[in-house]
C-alpha cells in the first residue's frame, strides 16, 4: 500500500493561474520518488497541497491511510510528526536566533515530547546527521551551509517522520556540499526505511537520488516511470528537451523556441505544443492523458508510442 | 584603445581584494586574448565574482584593491572615474546573475537599451538608435523586438530579461564582455538557449568572454580556458578539456567527483569534508585547501603552493598534484 498517494489533485489561485491541473502520485514506503520541472511547473504548489500548508480545489490527499481533508487538529499533529518537510534554503530555514539544539527541541515540543527525552533526542539527532553532537549550541549563522542543511533534515527527523518532503532541499548549496547532503538522505532511506518526495530542478540529481520521477510541465504530470529508464530513454519530447539542456551533458541539444508560456494564459490542448519540435495539428485541440494506464513508465503525448492503444 | 596584435585584451597581474580583515582574492593572475573565452569556476566565496567585478572597478564597498589590471594595454586601475565609466559599457559589457539589478522597472526596455547607444556616443541620429535597439533585440533571440521594446520588465520573462540585458552589454560592440552567474537564475531549458547565445555573439561579434559559474557543466559547455578558483586563489587552469576530464589539483578533483553522475545510482558520491573557510580565517603560509584534502601532507599546511605547470597550458598550485591520465576520484 501506498505511504502517500496524491489523487487528481488541481489547484487555481486567486489570480487565475492554474497551478496544479489533475496530477495524481504516489510514494511507497521507502520509496524516493521525484518530481521535476521548470519554475512555474506546479512542483511547489503540489509540495504545498501535501504537506497540507494549501488546499486543493480538487483531489485527495492520503498519507497512510488518512484523507488529510478529514484530519483535524490533535489528529493532524501526529500525523504530521509522522511526514516532515525539509525546506529549500539553509538561511531561510532556521530561526537565526534559536540555537541549533533549541531548533531541534522545538520541534520535538511541538509533537509533544517530554523535556526531560529531549536533550537526548536533539544529540542522537545531530550525530544522524554528522554533526557533532556539541556543535548544539551553535546559532546557524556559526555554521557552514552544509551543516545547516543537514540541521534542517535532523529536525525534520527528529519526531520519526516516515516521508520527508524536500522542496529543492540541496539547490542551495555548493556542488561539494550538496554531495554530503544527498549522501545523508541515501543512507537514511537505505538505513531507516525513510521515503522521500524529493523536489527538484536538478535532473542529474533527481536521476541520482530516486526510484521513480515524476516530470510536470504547467502544471501537470508529462511523464513518469522509474528514473533510470527516463535518464535513458525520455519518450516526452519536453522530457527529452529538458535532458537534452543539462549543460556539459553529452546529448544532442533540441533547443526549446521560446520560454515556458504565462501559467495564467496557457495554451489549449497539449500545454508543450507551444515550444514543442514534434508538434503537429492535433496537439492544439487534444490533451493527451498519461497513458499507458497503469504501466509503470507512462507519458502524455500524443504522438508517443505509448500513445498507440495496444 | 588601440595596442599591437600580440597585446592581451585582458591582463590581471597579481590582483589582490580585501574586504577588512577578509581576504576574497588573493594574487590572483590571468589573462584573455582577443575573441577568447576564460571561465572562471569556483564555489561561493572563492573570490571568483570579486574578481570579475574587479575589472570594472566594483569590486563592492569598502574593498581595497591591489595589482593592476590592463586591457589592451591600458591600465584601468590609472583610469579616472569619468573615464572608467566610458570603459564600462563600451568597451567591456557586464552581465550579472540578477537581469532585475540592471533594468529600472519603470522604463520601458527600448528606452533603456537605447540609452546605453547615447551614452557612449555610438549612435548620434536618434531614428538610426531606435533601429538598432530593434536590431539588438533581435540579435540576442528576442521575438517581436519592435513590441519588446515598448514593454516594461516585469511583462518578460526572467529569460527574456536575460537577453535584455545581453543586449545591453553588446550594444557598443565591446571587446569584452564579463558574465556573472549570467545563467544561474534561469531555468534549464532557456539557460541552454542563454550559453548558446553567448557563443554565436562571439563568433559573430569576435568578443571576449569571461564568463564567472559555479557550475562545472557550464565551463564544459563553453569549452573554453577554465580558472579553478578557491579561497581567494586560482589553484587550477588551463583548457577545460583537459582540467575538467583530468584535473591536477585535488579540489577540482573534487568537485568532479561530488557530481551526481549516471551509472552511480544512490552510490556514495565523493563529497569533499567540511567548507570552505571563511575569508577571515585563510592563512598566506598554507594551503587553503589542506584540511578538507585526502592527499594533503604536513608540508601543505607549512606552504603555499605556487602555480606550477602540470602539462601544456596548464598548471596547478599543489604541492601533490594528480599525475596526468589519472582517473577522477582516484
Amino acid at each position: 500500500m501506498s505511504l502517500l498517494s496524491v489523487e487528481n489533485i488541481s489547484k487555481r489561485y486567486a489570480n487565475g493561474v492554474l497551478a496544479v491541473d489533475d496530477v495524481s502520485l504516489s510514494v511507497a514506503p521507502g520509496e524516493i520518488v521525484g518530481i521535476v520541472g521548470e519554475s512555474g511547473c506546479g512542483k511547489s504548489t503540489t509540495a504545498k497541497i501535501i504537506l497540507k500548508r494549501l488546499e486543493p480545489d480538487r483531489g485527495t490527499v492520503r498519507f497512510a491511510g488518512h484523507d488529510l481533508a478529514d484530519v483535524r487538529g490533535r489528529r493532524l499533529r501526529s500525523l504530521r510528526a509522522r511526514f516532515q518537510l525539509v525546506p529549500q534554503s539553509p538561511q531561510t530555514a532556521l530561526d537565526p536566533r534559536m540555537t541549533v539544539g533549541a531548533a531541534i527541541a522545538f520541534n520535538l515540543r511541538v509533537h509533544g515530547w517530554s523535556r526531560a527525552k529531549i536533550p537526548d533526542r536533539v544529540d542522537e539527532m545531530l550525530d544522524q546527521v554528522g554533526i557533532a553532537p556539541r556543535l548544539r549550541d551553535r546559532y546557524p549563522h556559526e555554521l557552514s551551509g552544509g551543516q545547516v542543511q543537514r540541521v534542517a533534515i535532523a529536525r525534520a527527523l527528529a519526531t520519526g517522520p516516515d516521508l520527508l518532503v524536500c522542496d529543492e532541499a540541496v539547490s542551495a548549496l555548493d556542488k561539494s556540499v550538496q554531495a554530503q547532503v544527498l549522501n545523508l538522505l541515501a543512507r537514511l532511506q537505505r538505513e531507516r526505511g525513510i521515503a522521500i518526495l524529493f523536489i527538484s530542478h536538478d535532473l542529474g540529481v533527481v536521476e541520482h537520488l530516486c526510484d521513480r520521477v515524476a516530470v510536470m510541465y504547467l502544471g501537470r504530470v508529462v511523464e513518469e516511470g522509474p528514473a533510470e529508464e527516463i535518464w535513458a530513454r525520455p519518450r516526452h519530447p519536453y522530457t527529452q528537451a529538458l535532458l537534452s539542456a543539462i549543460p556539459g551533458e553529452s546529448r544532442s541539444r533540441i533547443v526549446l523556441a521560446g520560454d515556458p508560456p504565462d501559467p495564467a494564459d496557457a495554451p489549449a490542448g497539449c500545454a508543450f505544443h507551444t515550444r514543442c519540435p514534434r508538434a503537429v495539428e492535433e496537439c492544439a485541440r487534444r490533451r493527451p492523458d498519461l497513458l499507458p494506464l497503469a504501466a509503470p513508465h507512462r507519458d502524455a503525448c500524443a504522438l508517443s508510442t505509448s500513445a498507440v492503444p495496444v | 584603445m588601440s595596442a599591437p596584435e600580440d597585446t592581451p585584451l585582458l591582463e590581471i597581474e597579481h590582483l589582490s581584494v580585501t574586504f577588512g580583515a577578509a581576504h576574497a582574492v588573493r594574487d590572483v593572475s590571468l589573462r584573455l586574448d582577443p575573441g577568447g573565452t576564460v571561465v572562471v569556476l569556483g564555489e561561493s566565496g572563492s573570490g571568483k565574482s570579486v574578481t570579475a567585478r574587479s575589472v570594472l572597478r566594483l569590486p563592492g564597498r569598502r574593498a581595497s584593491v591591489r595589482g593592476r589590471i590592463r586591457l589592451a594595454g591600458c591600465d584601468l586601475f590609472a583610469l579616472d572615474e569619468k573615464a572608467m565609466r566610458q570603459v564600462r559599457g563600451r568597451d567591456i559589457g557586464f552581465v550579472p546573475q540578477d537581469p532585475n539589478s540592471s533594468l529600472d522597472p519603470l522604463r520601458r526596455i527600448g528606452t533603456q537599451v537605447e540609452e546605453v547607444l547615447q551614452v557612449h556616443g555610438a549612435v548620434a541620429d536618434r531614428r538610426a538608435r531606435r533601429a538598432r535597439v530593434a536590431e539588438l533585440l533581435a540579435l540576442v533571440g528576442i521575438p517581436n523586438p519592435a513590441r519588446t521594446a515598448r514593454s516594461y520588465p516585469h511583462e518578460l520573462s526572467g529569460g527574456m530579461r536575460q537577453r535584455v540585458v545581453i543586449a545591453m552589454a553588446v550594444a557598443c560592440a565591446p571587446r569584452l564582455i564579463i558574465a556573472d552567474e549570467p545563467t544561474t537564475a534561469l531555468d534549464v531549458t532557456v539557460q541552454a538557449q542563454v550559453l548558446d547565445l553567448f557563443t554565436t555573439l562571439q563568433r559573430e561579434l569576435g568578443t571576449a568572454l569571461l564568463l564567472v559559474t559555479h557550475d562545472v557543466g557550464v565551463a564544459a559547455e563553453l569549452a573554453a580556458d577554465v580558472v579553478v578558483m578557491y579561497a581567494g586563489r586560482i589553484v587550477e587552469r588551463g583548457p577545460a578539456a583537459a582540467v575538467l576530464t583530468a584535473p591536477a589539483h585535488p579540489y577540482t578533483a573534487g568537485l568532479l567527483g561530488a557530481r551526481p553522475r549516471p551509472g552511480l545510482r544512490r552510490g556514495e558520491l565523493a563529497a569533499i569534508p567540511g567548507g570552505p573557510p571563511p575569508a577571515t580565517e585563510v592563512v598566506d603560509a598554507a594551503c587553503a585547501f589542506a584540511p578538507r584534502c585526502g592527499r594533503a601532507e604536513p608540508a601543505c599546511s607549512a606552504t603555499a603552493p605556487e602555480l606550477r605547470d602540470v602539462g601544456p597550458g596548464r598548471a596547478a598550485a599543489c604541492l601533490l598534484p594528480i599525475a596526468p591520465l589519472q582517473e577522477v576520484g582516484a
